[in-house]
């Protein structure tokens, strides 16, 4: 379905600026209401829209490098908004917007079926196993543009949209005019001291998003910027977020490759 | 104490024994409960699944009693739609064998999803694309089959089929059976292959995903078929445990023999279909995505997964059943017999296992290690619940429901011999109360 003046969201993650700080966790986790527990320290139990993994080049003293990756829910669109965890989900909780490229999850028709889990390859949707519980106060602090989540559904990144429902709310009453790049943000590029991320509409020349990451749309977005990369493009995922890095490894480290293809390989 | 529901003319173990033996069980099936409970109480944080492991033990049960449960769709198909007449001789305890595996399947699906209050969703906002919601509405519509299937069966027993409604209701249920096993094998062969779909439209899971026809992957077909290769096995092997345990033979050589040969060839051409179909996956299929063939099978914690994960899978439960069973001699030896349809058994659940198990433990993207995972107690309780559910049915049906046509002339009571408690001495009569099998009936 071909939508008029579509917006297409994305961001772009320069990993060279990234020092891994974990401040785009901390401004999304205090933006969309993400719970956590007195011991969070299992990653696999707990709830990280953004995450940030460590990678090294797997080289020994002096050779060794390593790399910070923040990685968000990648917004797949796949061939057409056909994004792998959106065409399994039987509920129809999840949904991918051709008008912004968004790929959303509607918590209270998820009914915890976790198929959406098992089709993604970046392990961005996250099940909630508990009932959130707030320390005493805190839940006075909620954001209450964003629903607090019940234990026993799958939730992930949402690109902050309830930004961008305010941002057009706002345009709307000032004469139905188009939201200006800096109106809608997410929480993580806000949040980050580095200025790694930048995020804006990946169709608009415009964005300096559009700018950094080049899309080639002959081939499905493909990044005409020698730096960049998208995680597991081999895939045919399409996703919206591209890295940049002047290192190799770490632009390799991006997808899998056979014996021969690449030599140096990224170690987690 | 129990005798007048014993059906005429066969023996049966004393009351105590029948007892003790579903004492046993349903303390089993009691801890399953206990388990069951805490799980919908206190939710998935029973479990030991975490964001890698979405789908664990329990999506494993589902697949595997299924594809086992096929036995039913199966010998369905080839009694009412192909014609194998003898095989009237064991559809019922098919059809019984299928009931519990469906039945379990929609148990365990019931407390395996997060917010079971809301599992009706999948019907009411269901998505037409997802391989999920198809196996939802197949799976729901065959179990009400195969209770329609099972009904005429419970009302068959002496004390219910004295009831003149219950008499007539059974014998109009026999007239359109066959309607029933059509529509059976019907949604049989959609529901199988929308869970072999599951796995095969994650495209981005490597190792699950495989290209096909239309909207269905290679693997939709490859269920499919599996099922209804293996499920005949599992009848089998059923009725040969039932035959150990009640110490006396039920179904004759010919039927199990018939149906193993049937099994045996669907078997052959099934592993000759899943070698080029994984042969054509890894040397094409994954490489496109990055991947060889050993990435799949090397440097995993305990070699868990390791080669010969496939080589179990493929070759000695795949291969080697099927050669025994297109055999005249295989068939005809016990052991082999009994070996053939235990390694088949084993094999299409070994199947089950790696393409839900094993497709969430590779790591995909290249700074993530592989993933383990090991069921809690109560995922292990909840999954033995059906087990000794099972058990405990066929053990009452066996008891009180004439489920082997057969039994009675493979079992003939000495008249001057004592019978047991439970027995009765009455000779073996031709009436369709203990004859009886889910063909239109005599009228």
């Amino acid at each position: 379905m071909k939508i008029e003046n579509a917006k297409k969201f994305g961001m772009v993650i320069d990993l060279d600026k990234c020092t891994g700080c974990g401040a785009c966790m901390v401004a999304c986790m205090a933006e969309n209401n993400i719970p956590f527990r007195e011991d969070d320290t299992d990653k696999l139990l707990s709830v990280s829209w953004m995450y940030v993994y460590r990678l090294n080049n797997g080289k020994p003293f002096p050779d060794y490098e390593e790399c910070y990756l923040p990685r968000p829910c990648q917004h797949c669109e796949g061939h057409h908004g056909h994004s792998p965890c959106v065409s399994v989900c039987p509920s129809t909780a999840t949904d991918y917007d051709m008008a912004t490229g968004i790929v959303s999850q509607i918590y209270p028709r998820c009914f915890g079926c976790r198929y959406c889990m098992a089709a993604c390859p970046y392990h961005v949707r996250q099940f909630n196993w508990w009932d959130p519980i707030w320390p005493d106060g805190m839940e006075k602090m909620l954001n209450p543009g964003v629903s607090v989540r019940m234990r026993g559904v799958v939730e992930k990144c949402s690109f902050c949209i309830q930004r961008y429902q305010a941002a057009k709310d706002q345009a709307y009453m000032e004469g139905g005019r188009e939201i200006e790049e800096d109106e809608y943000q997410t929480a993580c590029a806000q949040g980050c001291p580095a200025e790694a991320i930048t995020f804006g509409d990946l169709n608009n020349p415009e964005h300096a998003v559009h700018q950094l990451a080049q899309p080639d749309p002959a081939h499905e977005g493909r990044s005409k910027n020698p730096k960049a990369f998208r995680l597991l493009e081999r895939l045919g995922t399409n996703t919206k977020i591209y890295y940049l890095s002047s290192r190799e490894w770490v632009r390799k480290a991006g997808d899998n490759y056979l014996n021969g293809e690449v030599k140096n390989k990224a170690h987690g | 104490m129990d005798a007048a529901l014993i059906p005429k003319g066969v023996k049966r173990c004393p009351i105590w024994q029948f007892v003790m033996w579903i004492g046993v069980n349903g303390a089993v099936l009691a801890w399953g409960v206990f388990a069951m409970l805490l799980v919908y109480i206190k939710g998935l944080n029973q479990t030991n699944m975490n964001n890698a492991y979405g789908f664990a033990l329990w999506i494993w049960a589902d697949l595997a009693v299924i594809a086992l449960g096929g036995g039913a769709f199966f010998t369905g198909f080839l009694r009412y739609i192909v014609g194998k007449d003898e095989l009237k001789n064991i559809i019922n305890y098919a059809v019984l064998i299928g009931f519990i595996c469906y039945s379990s399947a929609l148990l365990i699906l019931g407390f395996d999803v997060g917010q079971p209050l809301r599992a009706w969703f999948i019907f009411w906002h269901a998505n037409v694309h997802s391989m999920l919601a198809e196996v939802a509405f197949c799976l729901t519509c065959y179990f009400g089959v195969l209770t329609i299937e099972y009904i005429p069966l419970i009302l068959e027993n002496r004390k219910l089929d004295q009831v003149p409604f219950f008499h007539n209701l059974g014998h109009n249920m026999h007239e359109i059976m066959a309607v029933f096993a059509a529509t059976g094998a019907f949604l049989s062969f959609f529901h199988q292959g929308s869970l072999g779909g599951v796995p095969g439209v994650m495209f981005g899971r490597p190792f699950g995903f495989r290209e096909g026809v239309l909207v269905w992957p290679w693997t939709f077909f490859l269920f499919t078929w599996s099922a209804a290769a293996v499920g005949p096995c599992f009848t089998i092997l059923i009725t040969k445990i039932t035959e150990a345990i009640a110490r006396k033979k039920l179904v004759k050589d010919n039927v199990i023999e018939l149906l193993a040969k049937i099994s045996g060839w669907m078997l052959f051409f099934y592993i000759l279909a899943k070698i080029a179909d994984t042969w054509y996956w890894a040397n094409f299929t994954a490489p496109s995505k990055g991947f060889n063939f050993w990435d799949f099978y090397t440097n995993n914690p305990g070699s868990a997964y390791g080669i010969w994960i496939f080589i179990a899978e493929i070759g000695i439960c795949g291969v080697i059943p099927a050669l025994i069973l297109i055999t005249n001699k295989g068939r005809k030896i016990q052991a082999t017999l009994w070996l053939a349809v235990l390694l088949a058994v084993f094999g299409v659940c070994l199947n089950r296992w790696v393409m839900v198990l094993q497709v969430l433990a590779i790591p995909v993207l290249t700074f993530e290690n592989w993933f383990a995972y090991f069921p809690s107690w109560q995922e292990i309780a909840t999954t033995l619940l059906p087990v000794a559910y099972g058990v405990i049915l066929i053990s009452a049906s066996y008891r009180y429901l004439p489920i082997f046509p057969q039994e009675r002339e493979l079992n003939p009571i000495e008249g001057s011999a004592a019978p047991a408690e439970g027995a009765v001495r009455e000779p073996a009569s031709t009436d369709s109360g203990s004859g009886a099998e889910l063909s239109p009936a005599k009228s």
